[in-house]
């Protein structure tokens, strides 16, 4: 047991997954706007910015996110030079958010689609029917009855989203959880088991708070039919 | 309707089997007639899987012991072997020995056994051909890769030169492609492992190994505890490196490189690590 607690001293065990919070804090404003975004193309009645969107959610969909990530490393930064800023490690970390944002991006739009249909269609005639165009109707009466009854669907893809940002690792963010993890086994081969349940746990820690918040909400904020 | 269900559970019955066998690790006892060993598939040089070919030097030991333990080439098992997995491998009886950059450490001598060593490997650079980098304090303000779950790049910064630049990557392979894209200066790991990398047909001629190590590091034959098998390894190993076939080996898997072993520690003299 006193062998098992030196890793909390040796290693900055709340400091990683505190990398992995803001890697999904950043990356779940990112997604949340790109995805709104997305939803709005694929609901418009203009056909070519409705392609968009399908075709946007279709290719990054089915995309491994760890090929997402590992392009803005490899290809963006190694190859193309692309830099967003900041000292050297910094920039890793902006591209992992990046590229959890774009992945993430297309699963939020298809929970807000989803919570669109929910809307019944009498509220976005009645919304054309006293004159509002598409965006202000999708402004004030559509999106925020798509959201609330969107969730759930994007509490899931918010829980996702924190379990994903351990693929930051292949990212070169070093710092993160599952990296972290990867040393610890690497140099205290003797408690491998409980290294990794450490780990294990402190996600289920994480992440249950978020499904009994967006559970009570969506029950809050249910729109009454 | 009964029989329909039948088949289907019949159907993924068969298919768990075959996933389980395709695994290798069949479990339980090892049956007399072949040995189960662990490498690395994926390091060029030491362990690497191609094709049907499994080559390197840590492959090419592995077949010395095997053999002088009484088991053709054909009975050999090669069973994938990552670093994070090799522990839990020799715990659970998923295979009988592993040959793959294992580094003898007392953490891991607490939960397996180990003979050896049989090679000593030692931190150093791989570098491009041209650069002037020639040791780890020539790093100030250059960008340095490692894998993730390695402290080797933070050693180098710690100890040689703190404003080195720190990039991970999942593997060397990718930190050898970016340093061929100019944004990585230097990869820092075992010696012998960079070799390896550099050896590499599509690399030929491109990067050297700077030649300083700074480190030892005794590759070891990890075995399940408690073992009786130890003391025949390291007769093998011990008659493999006076026979000379242990520096053919050597030699083969890191030809073109102009890469030399620390020739202080290697080849290693084996004590009694069995004991």
């Amino acid at each position: 047991m006193e062998n098992y607690l030196t890793i909390f001293t040796e290693y900055d065990i709340p400091g990683a997954f505190w990398v992995n919070i803001q890697l999904t804090f950043w990356a779940a404003i990112g997604a949340l706007v790109l995805g709104t975004i997305l939803a709005m193309l694929r609901i418009s009645p203009v056909a070519s910015f409705q392609a968009i969107g399908t075709s946007y959610v279709n290719l990054i969909r089915n995309t491994p996110l760890t090929i997402i990530i590992l392009f803005g490393v490899l290809a963006l930064y190694g190859q193309l030079g692309f830099n967003l800023g900041g000292e050297f490690h910094e920039n890793f970390f902006r591209l992992a958010v990046m590229g959890l944002a774009l992945y993430h991006a297309a699963f939020v739009c298809e929970a807000i689609r989803s919570g669109v249909n929910t809307v019944p269609l009498g509220q976005a005639e009645a919304a054309r029917a006293i004159g509002l165009s598409f965006m202000p109707a999708a402004r004030l009466v559509i999106l925020p009855q798509a959201f609330r009854g969107a969730i759930v669907p994007l509490g899931n893809t918010l829980i996702a989203l924190i379990k994903n940002s351990t693929v930051a690792a292949v990212g070169s963010v070093a710092t993160e959880a599952s990296s972290v993890m990867k040393t610890m086994i690497e140099f205290r081969a003797d408690i491998v088991i409980p290294i990794f349940l450490t780990f294990a746990i402190g996600f289920v820690i994480i992440v249950i708070p978020v499904g009994l918040l967006t559970t009570w909400l969506s029950k809050k904020l249910a729109v009454a039919r | 309707m009964r029989k329909t269900r039948f088949g289907t559970v019949a159907a993924m019955a068969a298919v768990a089997a075959l996933a389980l066998t395709s695994c290798g690790g069949s479990g339980g006892d090892a049956d007399g007639d072949t040995i189960r060993i662990g490498i690395k598939f994926d390091q060029p040089g030491l362990g690497f899987k191609d094709g049907d070919n499994y080559t390197g030097f840590d492959v090419d030991v592995a077949k010395y012991v095997a053999n002088e333990l009484g088991y053709t080439d054909e009975n050999i098992e090669w069973v994938s072997a990552p670093s994070a997995n090799r522990e839990t491998m020799l715990q659970n009886n998923q295979v009988d020995m592993i040959f793959a950059t294992y580094s003898i450490t007392d953490e891991r001598n607490q939960v397996v056994d180990f003979a050896g060593p049989y090679f000593v490997a030692g931190q150093d650079l791989l570098v491009a051909n041209d650069s002037d980098i020639s040791g780890p304090e020539d790093l100030n303000g250059k960008t340095l890769c490692s894998v993730t779950g390695s402290t080797s790049a933070q050693k180098v910064k710690d100890a040689y030169a703190e404003n080195t630049n720190l990039q991970e990557l999942p593997g060397y392979a990718e930190c050898v492609t970016q340093m061929s894209g100019g944004t990585i200066d230097a990869v820092t790991t075992d010696d012998i492992i960079l070799a390896g990398l550099a050896a590499q047909p599509a690399y030929q001629g491109k990067f050297k190994v700077t030649g300083a190590p700074f480190t030892e590091e005794n590759y070891g034959v990890g075995l399940p505890e408690g073992t009786d098998k130890c003391a025949d390894i390291n007769a093998a190993i011990t008659k493999m490196i006076d026979s000379g076939a242990w520096e053919e080996a050597l030699n083969a898997n890191t030809e073109g490189t102009g890469y030399t072993p620390n020739p202080d520690t290697n080849p290693p003299t084996l004590g009694d690590s069995c004991a």
